[in-house]
């Protein structure tokens, strides 16, 4: 019964901290714009959230998670979701020092990473106002 | 909290940024000093940057700060006037003065500022979205 009041939650709330953990990596790329041989990394969003939230069983190793074999299984979450997703971006502008990031483009990334991060903050905010009031009745 | 991690990567960054601009702010103090005693002008010292692994657990691939790995002085000769009566002038009445290119040290500065701004803006964003994501549910 809690599992279902709360399973909408649960969904936003693995996509906040997929949007926390993309958002420090763009983070790493944009301090690392000036060192040498630095390759820039970002995540595919899109296939990190589907293997977080993914409810059929998962092999370890391609996704870092738990097998789950038997129905009474606990599908365990990795340790670091979305680890597995990280992708080297590809150069648009090759620079001597053999760096890739892209200033423009990680910019760009971090912003809509955060304005993302807010959206799925007003769901969960949502959300729990919508329980809040269902709990409360009219009062 | 893994967004607690943005600051510091992003604090190592701005610490190595305002050390690289350090350096070219003693370049180009020096750009014009002329060969002491010794017979060596100032020379123009250079930072390399190296990706520092941090996060927990012994550093993970996913979060990289950065750091001043070494500073390296140019070893180019340093340009040579001809002005005997110059006070430091050599026997052959040359004075070497240091081998600081001001063009590129301010290119430098401009790169180096230009970074630290990226940095601080980056702090700024994490800062906002960690006070939003503290007053969850009000």
């Amino acid at each position: 019964m809690l599992d279902r009041l709360t399973s909408s939650i649960d969904f936003h709330g693995q996509a906040l901290s997929l949007r926390a953990e993309r958002q420090r990596l763009i983070a790493s790329n944009i301090a690392n714009a000036d060192t040498p041989g630095y390759v820039s990394r970002d995540m595919n969003f899109a296939q990190a959230l589907k293997d977080a939230t993914g409810s059929q069983a998962l092999r370890v190793g391609t996704t870092g998670r738990l097998d789950t074999t038997q129905t009474g299984h606990i599908a365990g979450s990795g340790a670091t979701p979305g680890q597995a997703n990280l992708q080297y971006s590809s150069v648009s502008q090759t620079s001597l020092d053999n760096n890739s990031v892209d200033m423009d483009r990680e910019r760009a990334s971090f912003v809509d990473n955060a304005v993302k991060f807010e959206a799925t903050l007003r769901f969960i905010n949502g959300n729990v106002r919508t329980m809040l009031d269902a709990i409360k009745g009219q009062s | 909290m893994s967004m607690m991690n943005i600051f510091n990567v992003a604090g190592s960054a701005v610490s190595a940024q305002s050390q690289r601009l350090n350096v070219v702010a003693s370049n180009l103090a020096n750009a014009d000093t002329v060969a002491g005693p010794d017979g060596s002008a100032y020379k123009a010292r250079q930072v390399t940057f190296q990706t520092q692994l941090m996060g927990t657990m012994g550093g993970d691939a996913a979060t990289a700060g950065v750091t001043v790995s070494n500073i390296s002085e140019d070893q180019t000769p340093g340009r040579r006037v001809h002005d005997p009566k110059h006070p430091s002038a050599d026997a052959e009445g040359y004075v070497t003065y240091s081998n600081v290119n001001a063009v590129e040290e301010m290119v430098n500065m401009i790169s180096a500022s230009r970074s630290y701004q990226n940095n601080v803006e980056v702090m700024n964003t994490a800062k906002s979205l960690l006070l939003k994501t503290l007053q969850m549910g009000n």
